[in-house]
């Protein structure tokens, strides 16, 4: 994962005991008939914070920001903004703007109108409109597109004129709804960027929902992985990635290896030995507690490969059965003679690798007792 | 077969085209020819009560002879007869306000129609085309029975005590804006409906996002943006209501002034056809910008959907 840059600060509330959240979301539920969309849940949003929202579709995080946009009424629960309950409180009167996941640009007005209609709904002096216009349109690269009405633009411009609209009244708290998600991946880059940026420089709050891991990894002080209504972790990218709470997240986010078993506490250390009888050492057992059922999980990228067996433990052998080239890298995935997949990747350093390991080699992958995580849910 | 198709590539298509063409060619062109003919006859009394009229054993100088009996006499005459000009004039005046009331009750109405829960709106729609399937004529005539003195209006006021003597609404103009907006309320309705329940519901809270109450999200987006509505629902009461006749007839009393019933009088009791037919093709000119203007409003309409 690549940070962005130098402007990043460290920056932690969270982990303040003192730190008051601006945000905050109490034991908050959405219910529509027997279903709910939002289920008991809790969240913590400090002031400054470019939090990310992460899940799959349909496990309510369009329906969490609209709560906090006002556009839906908690069935349960309260949220609070700046310490004020927002219960029943008009969405014209909150300081949170949205950018809605289907954009809602006004088809009668051009481009420059969808930007300006906030300002001058606040009665901002003209000339001051058309000069953040000017720099939300450049912001999102659509300069020479003021005049045009949304149905003379594409997918992705449509989405950088709601992302400029919302973004243009500069509020507190900006709620985006997958912003980027119609945009090329080079354009979706640098508009990463410059947003962080703005956020930073203008101290705004954002929540941010994505399908892009590695758009929340990259952007984000903190992400929230939510499941059916629910938070299931919320912890810094690299916790997130690193340290994952559950099976979920940890499958969820990146790929993963994952080994069941029962915790065993052998002289050497803790062992986590799966239903084949192999037993893998394991460097941190977590919360589980011998003899209880846990997962070891183990990124691919920490998982060697290699034609010897090698000096550690936790190697088993098997056989090579799909080779992924990425470029940068390449995935294995091999086959263990139970039947089971391990995936294995390797970067790509040399251009060219004497004695590459193909299809239906033999192979050994190895891993070492601290690349996995103990998972007990 | 193959060379025939190869000679009229398109002969199949362009009968589909001819099609809405020959419609206009029978209903519409060749009777507007007619009554033009008749506007420019002078009137006779024989059967038919104009002349010249032509026929097909004239022959060419015959025919030549006959078209010079024709002239423009009878414009003149209506537009020199201030008769004529107010009752254009009011009949004008009377369609553009019952329009503006028609709009005024159908637009509540259509909204309501449009956010009403989806499964209660076909049901909605059913009542709103109900009371065409009961006869025009007798729907007018229950208005007499509602809005006359003695009628079920005063009597229901009566009977609440909001009044001492009975309202004079029947043989008024008033009672020609009732049944006019009575009439033709499912003509502004229902298109205006169809703006309305396409209408994305996210505009509005984007527009409530960015700062607006919900009246003003209503006048900056939901108003602009049934604009086609409006204009479609507004001409299809505004055209016919200016020729109407059976309303101002059976309601209005003989006081209303409305072009429709001067042509009738024109017709049937003057039996001057020739007047009658430029009374008709004047009408007719007036409302061709409207028409004109209603039928381009559409079209950039759909080129915009
Ligand atoms: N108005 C509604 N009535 C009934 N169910 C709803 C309504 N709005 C949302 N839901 C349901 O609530 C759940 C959560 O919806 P939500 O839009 O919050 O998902 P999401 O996480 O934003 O998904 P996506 O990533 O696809 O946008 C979905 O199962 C959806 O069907
Ligand atoms: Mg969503």
């Amino acid at each position: 994962m690549k940070s962005l840059g130098s402007t990043r600060r460290t920056f932690a509330p969270w982990a303040d005991p003192d730190a008051k959240p601006f945000i905050r979301f109490e034991n908050v539920s959405k219910r529509f008939g027997d279903f709910a969309a939002v289920d008991n849940l809790s969240l913590d949003i400090y002031e400054r914070e470019f939090f990310a929202l992460l899940g799959a579709s349909g496990c309510g995080k369009t329906t969490l920001l609209r709560m906090l946009g006002g556009f839906e009424r908690p069935t349960s629960g309260r949220i609070l903004l700046d310490g004020q309950n927002m219960l029943g409180i008009p969405p014209h009167r909150r300081p949170v703007n949205m950018m809605f996941q289907s954009y809602a640009l006004f088809p009668h007005m051009t481009v420059e109108g969808n930007i300006a209609f906030g300002l001058k709904q606040e009665g901002m002096p003209k000339a001051e409109i058309a000069e953040r216009v000017q720099r939300m349109l450049k912001l999102v690269k659509l300069e020479s597109f003021a005049k045009r009405k949304p149905h003379q633009l594409s997918g992705g411009q449509r989405q950088r004129v709601a992302l400029a609209r919302s973004l243009a009244k500069r509020p507190k708290v900006l709620l985006l709804d997958e912003p980027l998600g119609a945009l090329d991946k080079k354009l979706r880059e640098e508009t990463q960027f410059e947003l962080v940026d703005l956020q930073y420089e203008l101290g705004l709050t954002f929540m941010v929902v994505t399908h892009d891991q590695e758009e929340a990894m990259t952007m984000a002080d903190r992400i929230a992985v939510m499941d059916k209504g629910q938070v299931e972790q919320v912890a810094p990218p690299q916790e997130i990635y690193e340290a994952p709470a559950s099976r979920f997240v940890a499958d969820f986010v990146g790929s993963i290896n994952m080994f069941e078993g029962t915790l065993i506490r052998e002289a050497g250390g803790p062992q986590l030995k799966d239903r084949s009888g192999l037993a893998f050492d394991i460097a941190d057992s977590g919360d589980a507690s011998p003899g209880e059922t846990a997962w070891l999980a183990v990124r691919p990228e920490k998982v060697r490969i290699s034609r010897e067996r090698p000096e550690v433990q936790n190697a088993i052998d098997g056989e090579v059965w799909d080779i992924a080239y990425f470029g940068d890298m390449t995935v294995y995935n091999v086959r263990l003679d139970d039947g089971r997949v391990v995936k294995a990747s390797t970067i790509n350093s040399l251009r060219r690798l004497e004695d590459a390991l193909t299809w239906h080699d033999r192979a050994w992958i190895s891993f070492s007792a601290d690349a996995g995580v103990v998972l007990t849910r | 077969m193959k060379l025939l198709r190869r000679l009229f590539p398109a002969i199949g298509s362009r009968l589909v085209i001819a099609v809405p063409y020959l419609w206009l060619l029978c209903l519409f062109l060749i009777p507007f020819v007619i009554v033009f003919k008749i506007s420019l006859s002078q009137v006779t009394i024989a059967m038919p009560p104009y002349m010249p009229v032509f026929g097909l054993e004239d022959g060419v100088s015959g025919f030549l002879e006959k078209l010079r009996g024709l002239s423009l006499e009878n414009y003149v005459w209506l537009f020199g007869d201030p008769l004529y000009i107010n009752a254009y004039l009011s009949s004008l005046y009377i369609a553009a306000v019952s329009t503006l009331l028609t709009l005024l009750v159908g637009y509540p109405l259509a909204y309501g129609m449009a956010r009403a829960p989806a499964n209660l709106r076909p049901l909605l729609l059913m009542m709103v085309i109900l009371p065409f399937w009961t006869s025009f004529l007798i729907r007018v005539y229950a208005w007499i029975g509602i809005l006359k003195p003695e009628g079920l209006l005063n009597q229901f006021l009566f009977f609440l005590g909001v009044i001492d003597e009975p309202l004079i609404i029947l043989n008024t103009t008033r009672a020609v804006y009732i049944g006019i907006v009575y009439s033709y309320l499912p003509f502004m309705v229902l298109p205006l409906y169809a703006t309305l329940e396409k209408m994305d519901y996210s505009l509005i809270e984007a527009a409530e996002d960015l700062g607006c109450t919900r009246l003003s999200a209503f006048w900056k987006i939901t108003f602009p943006l049934s604009l086609p509505g409006i204009v479609a629902g507004c001409m299809l009461v505004f055209i016919p209501a200016v020729g109407e006749f059976v309303i101002p007839d059976l309601l209005g009393g003989p006081r209303t002034l409305m072009i429709g019933k001067t042509l009738w009088s024109e017709f049937f009791s003057n039996r001057d056809w020739p007047v009658a037919s430029a009374v008709a093709i004047v009408l007719l000119m007036i409302l061709v910008l409207p028409i004109v203007y209603f039928q381009r409003t559409q079209a950039r309409a759909r080129e915009q959907a």
